[in-house]
């Protein structure tokens, strides 16, 4: 262990960050002191004491436990988003990349229109008119994330068709399909990975963001960005309102960076040399 | 010529795009779209009349061609609070947001330009990692709180900048004074791109042999690197920050309602919780259209200044 910290810092610093949310999110009902819910006018915005660790909102709730229950959207709205938009973005990546032609110029244009919005403006556009839930939220940030994999993915399609082995297996009589399954998604997924963690500080970024500006998840419901926008109506205050949830998210976001820096560095062998 | 080709090629197919989708966005409101405008307790000849005025009362396709046809005339509709023309809103609003990522890419230029080059000239030594850290924890950092945290620290116990608010108008100063944290935030978020983007095109162009003549002919250290390498360096950091003024706008929603800064992004915001669908549409078509042009002339930017790719 203490050789892999020294040999890998960045990966062993990043996954013990987003272990550390991971299990205040897992375990958030049974570690979390106060039911995060739970109002009380007579503890009304208090400084972190020795009661409320990190003291307590406008209506008496336990700052330190709706942060840790502000762990679960958070999270699992990044996982699912991203999940969802891997999975739909790689896909239609892969076979522009794959085919090229008009498959390309078919799949490719709906990918560029919806990469001429700016990310808030187009979450906020479609989370409007969709209304907020968590599910709402989820597809929102999902449709966000499927043209970003299409051309991640497309230009390492593009980049693989023309190797050798996969010139080999099209000589050899196999199918369109089981040489984009078998041979080009295989050498894609180091990328794909890659991706995906980079992405999930986007899109925990996005949901925190959507948050804060009032239509993401709902309050009373914790998410680190409502109780940032909470808190900015006391700033003054009770400033702790405003800074632990935003070190949580910022700690969360350090963490999906550097394992998303970690892993480049040892699944992609080509921009190791870059590098060192 | 070539330009003007590209353009119809390229930049209007995309236009027409998101044009599309923002129709198709207001038509995806589950359930009746003029009841989510005007409330619950709209009168039934309130809601006929917004039908009939967004064309809801028509087929798709009809629907379709009214509304491609009003947004080539510019009759993008009437905001349903205010009751005037969401466009000329939009365009009223737009000075000071454009005024915001106006500020913030002097801020970004003007941080990240010197640090990338630093860095690179003397790479490894501490001031390098310690750039490199700064960059690191900005690009973790989100933009809405910064802001807060600057407003906290700066306004409210400080007191050295206004807490809301875009300054006088008519008073230049004011208004710059307004425009510090605002701009200082939204540039926070790019810095880190830019300045790492600068650093590795620095390097890669230090290496090179005409940067080794220019030092070999005994020119001044600073001459190398300001006249020979940095000249060079500079083709990809510009596209970057082209494609960064697009992503500005997006970061200018957030940072408006941060400061309370009057804005096309505030008007979104505003519009969003009002549920004032035509005022959304048209800001975010503004931004659309914004965003693909900066696009559209960073790529000719590029061709210019590096006659290779040019085809």
């Amino acid at each position: 262990m203490p050789a892999l910290i020294l040999k890998k810092p960045k990966a062993v610093a990043g996954a013990s960050l987003v272990g550390l949310m991971l299990v205040l999110a897992l375990l958030a009902p049974w570690i979390a002191p106060y039911d995060p819910l739970a109002l009380d006018p007579v503890v009304s915005n208090q400084a972190p004491s020795a009661q409320f660790w990190l003291g307590t909102d406008f209506f008496g709730r336990d700052v330190l436990s709706r942060m840790i229950w502000g762990a679960r959207p958070s999270l699992l709205i990044g996982f699912a988003s991203v999940a969802v938009g891997c999975l739909i973005g790689s896909a239609i990546g892969l076979m522009a990349g794959y085919f090229r032609g008009w498959v390309d110029a078919v799949l490719m244009r709906p990918v560029d229109v919806l990469l001429s919005f700016p990310i808030v403006v187009l979450a906020l556009a479609l989370v409007a008119a969709l209304g907020p839930s968590l599910f709402n939220l989820i597809i929102t940030i999902s449709l966000l994330f499927v043209p970003r994999f299409a051309r991640v993915v497309r230009a390492e399609a593009m980049a693989l068709r023309e190797l050798d082995y996969i010139e080999a297996a099209r000589v050899a009589g196999q199918t369109p399909g089981v040489i984009i399954v078998k041979h080009v998604l295989p050498n894609a997924l180091a990328q794909i990975i890659v991706t995906c963690t980079v992405f999930m500080a986007n899109a925990i970024l996005v949901e925190a963001g959507l948050s804060f500006l009032g239509v993401g998840v709902t309050p009373p419901e914790p998410s680190w960005g409502n109780m940032l926008a909470e808190g900015r109506n006391n700033i003054l205050g009770a400033p702790w309102l405003t800074t632990f949830p935003g070190v949580m998210l910022t700690l969360t976001l350090i963490g999906f960076n550097l394992l998303g820096d970690a892993l480049r560095d040892i699944l992609d062998p080509r921009l190791r040399g870059l590098h060192s | 010529m070539g330009i003007l080709i590209r353009f119809l090629s390229q930049a209007l197919p995309t236009l027409l795009g998101a044009v599309t989708i923002l129709f198709l966005l207001l038509r995806m409101i589950p359930g009746d779209p003029a009841q989510a405008m005007l409330g619950a307790d709209a009168t039934a000849a309130d809601l006929a009349r917004l039908r009939q005025d967004l064309g809801l009362d028509q087929p798709l396709w009809v629907q379709y061609g009214v509304f491609l046809h009003n947004f080539v005339v510019g009759d993008w509709g009437n905001s349903i609070v205010t009751k005037t023309s969401a466009l000329e809103r939009v365009i009223e609003a737009l000075p000071s947001t454009l005024m915001l990522c106006a500020a913030a890419i002097v801020i970004i230029i003007g941080i990240s330009l010197p640090a990338g080059v630093i860095s690179a000239v003397k790479r490894d030594s501490w001031i390098d990692y310690g750039v490199s850290l700064a960059v690191f924890l900005l690009m973790s950092m989100p933009q809405f709180w910064l802001g807060l945290l600057l407003l906290l620290v700066l306004s409210y116990w400080l007191d050295w900048f206004p807490i809301f608010g875009a300054g006088e108008a008519g008073d230049l100063l004011s208004q710059l004074h307004h425009l510090v944290l605002p701009a200082l935030t939204l540039a926070a978020g790019f810095l880190g791109l830019v300045t790492r983007l600068t650093r590795s095109s620095m390097l890669e162009v230090l290496g090179r042999d005409y940067v080794r003549t220019a030092r070999a002919k005994g020119l001044r250290e600073p001459v190398v690197i300001v006249k020979h390498a940095l000249r060079n360096a500079l083709l990809s950091v510009v596209t970057v920050i082209g494609l960064t003024m697009g992503q500005l706008l997006g970061g200018a929603v957030i940072v408006e309602v941060v400061f309370a800064r009057p804005g096309v992004g505030t008007m979104i915001w505003d519009a969003i919780l009002q549920r004032d669908y035509p005022q959304v549409q048209a800001a975010v078509a503004v931004f659309a259209a914004l965003f693909i042009f900066t696009n559209f002339l960073t790529d000719l930017l590029y061709g210019l200044l590096n006659p290779r790719i040019r085809v």
